[in-house]
């Protein structure tokens, strides 16, 4: 089973309906405590960064502990932000840490408008368990406004004023700045991936 | 690069969909969720449900709808039609909904943007104006384009946006239904004085009209209804022909 994440920050049902699709029914946690019988976590979110400050404590600990034990975590849009160690939108707000750096705002560069909205494309520097057999420069949707730094970890890259990173891999956690539940086929693709991961 | 958006926007009435299917003089009812269906595998890049009653009749979008729509699209889906108070978009979003189109309500009300992007986050948030010439300037419509405003809808867009609201869905009124193109003045002053993305809407006929609206207008995206339903091809057709005019699009 699959741990979804609820935090009040988001649309679950997209995401549960996509999950279906990729072959994987969710479930919501009411305690930390839930997350024994996991076999996988997902970590959604839009909106502001403060918002994960719902996490901090023993939500956060009790994910840190499962991850710990193997178990794979995939964060979406604000959740791979938190997988960072925090976020210029909220600064006394602490991310999971589990890769190192900041997100910072986008930057308003030329005509380019913030927030990042609609289709862009993935550019992939390296092999990734999470994008296996999502083809170079395939388009994904996105919206936010903050983005996380490309570093060694970034399974896939996107630009819009500057390059950040549109997905991360390390080890068993990844994550994913834009939103696989409404990127048509290569997004559920995508999930896919997870939940194999999570069945490995 | 970023792609410009193409949106396929259903009118739908007690379930059916009601404009859009008007070729050569027939006007058809079609099935919402199959439609949906075939703009999908076509590749449309998102699809907006408009109840056109909802705020006439002072009800909700029919969330049966909605969430028939939904159970077929993998890509985002905006509806609108009603959408008054926290309570109306919550029962939009949990029917399947990711952004909720709120048009009237902020007019009486401007904090419901706050309130909601507060709730939803400003990307599921999307002010909804229509806009109509009047006196060299572009004058606000409010209940389906049937009540006049004292805002100007350039003023409106950049309020709306300090508001919480996350994209613009900008409708002409003098050019919807006419097939005589989009009105890329009113587009580019919006769009030049936000910094959110803004949808074209209204006067759609040809493909000249969308690279016009996206090169001129600096739309963000545009959105149609009739002319999705030329052709199956309609949708697959048309980005070829933005790409080869240099438009960004995703294929």
């Amino acid at each position: 089973m699959i741990a979804l994440i609820d935090y009040g920050a988001g649309n679950l049902t997209s995401v549960r309906k996509g999950f279906a699709a990729a072959g994987a029914n969710l479930f919501t946690p009411v305690e930390p405590s839930d997350l024994e019988r996991a076999r996988g976590i997902v970590v959604p979110g839009v909106g502001n960064f403060a918002a994960t400050a719902a996490l901090e404590g023993t939500w956060t600990s009790a994910i840190r502990g499962t991850v710990d034990r193997g178990v794979p975590l995939l964060g979406i849009c604000l959740g791979l932000q938190w997988l960072f160690e925090g976020s210029d939108e909220a600064p006394g707000v602490t991310g999971l840490g589990v890769i190192a750096g900041r997100c910072s705002r986008l930057p308003q560069a030329g005509s380019l408008k913030v927030p990042h909205v609609g289709w862009n494309s993935l550019h992939m520097p390296r092999d990734s368990r999470l994008l296996h057999g999502v083809d170079e420069s395939t388009q994904v949707y996105f919206t936010h406004s903050y983005a996380a730094p490309v570093t060694h970890e970034a399974a896939a890259t996107c630009e819009h004023g500057a390059v950040f990173a549109a997905a991360v891999e390390a080890n068993h956690v990844f994550g994913v700045q834009f939103h696989p539940e409404k990127s048509s086929d290569a997004g559920i693709r995508i999930l896919r991936n997870f939940v194999a991961a999570t069945r490995s | 690069m970023l792609s410009k958006r193409l949106i396929a926007c259903l009118d739908v009435r007690n379930g059916c969909v009601v404009k859009g299917v008007n070729f050569e003089g027939l006007r058809m009812a079609g099935d919402p969720a199959e439609l949906a269906r075939r703009y999908n595998h076509e590749g449309i890049d998102e699809v907006v449900v408009l109840d056109v009653t909802a705020t006439i009749e002072g009800r909700r979008a029919f969330e049966a709808t909605i969430r028939a729509v939904s159970s077929e699209l993998f890509i985002p889906l905006t509806v609108g039609g009603g959408i008054r108070s926290e309570s109306d978009a919550a029962a939009a979003i949990d029917a399947g909904a990711d952004k909720v189109g709120v048009n009237s309500a902020a007019l009486t009300d401007p904090t419901v943007l706050t309130r909601l992007s507060a709730r939803y986050g400003s990307q599921a948030v999307v002010v909804a104006i229509d806009a109509k010439r009047v006196n060299h300037r572009f004058q606000v419509f409010s209940r389906s384009g049937s009540t006049p405003t004292t805002r100007d809808a350039v003023e409106w867009a950049i309020e709306a946006e300090s508001r919480g609201a996350g994209e613009v869905l900008l409708t002409s009124i003098d050019r919807d239904g006419t097939r005589a193109g989009f009105d890329c003045e009113l587009t580019a002053a919006v769009s030049g004085a936000v910094s959110i993305p803004v949808i074209a809407s209204g006067g759609a006929g040809t493909f000249e009209h969308f690279t016009a609206v996206f090169n001129e207008g600096r739309a963000d995206a545009a959105l149609a209804a009739s002319v999705f339903h030329y052709s199956e091809h309609a949708v697959s057709d048309l980005k070829r022909h933005l790409l080869q005019q240099g438009v960004p699009v995703r294929c």
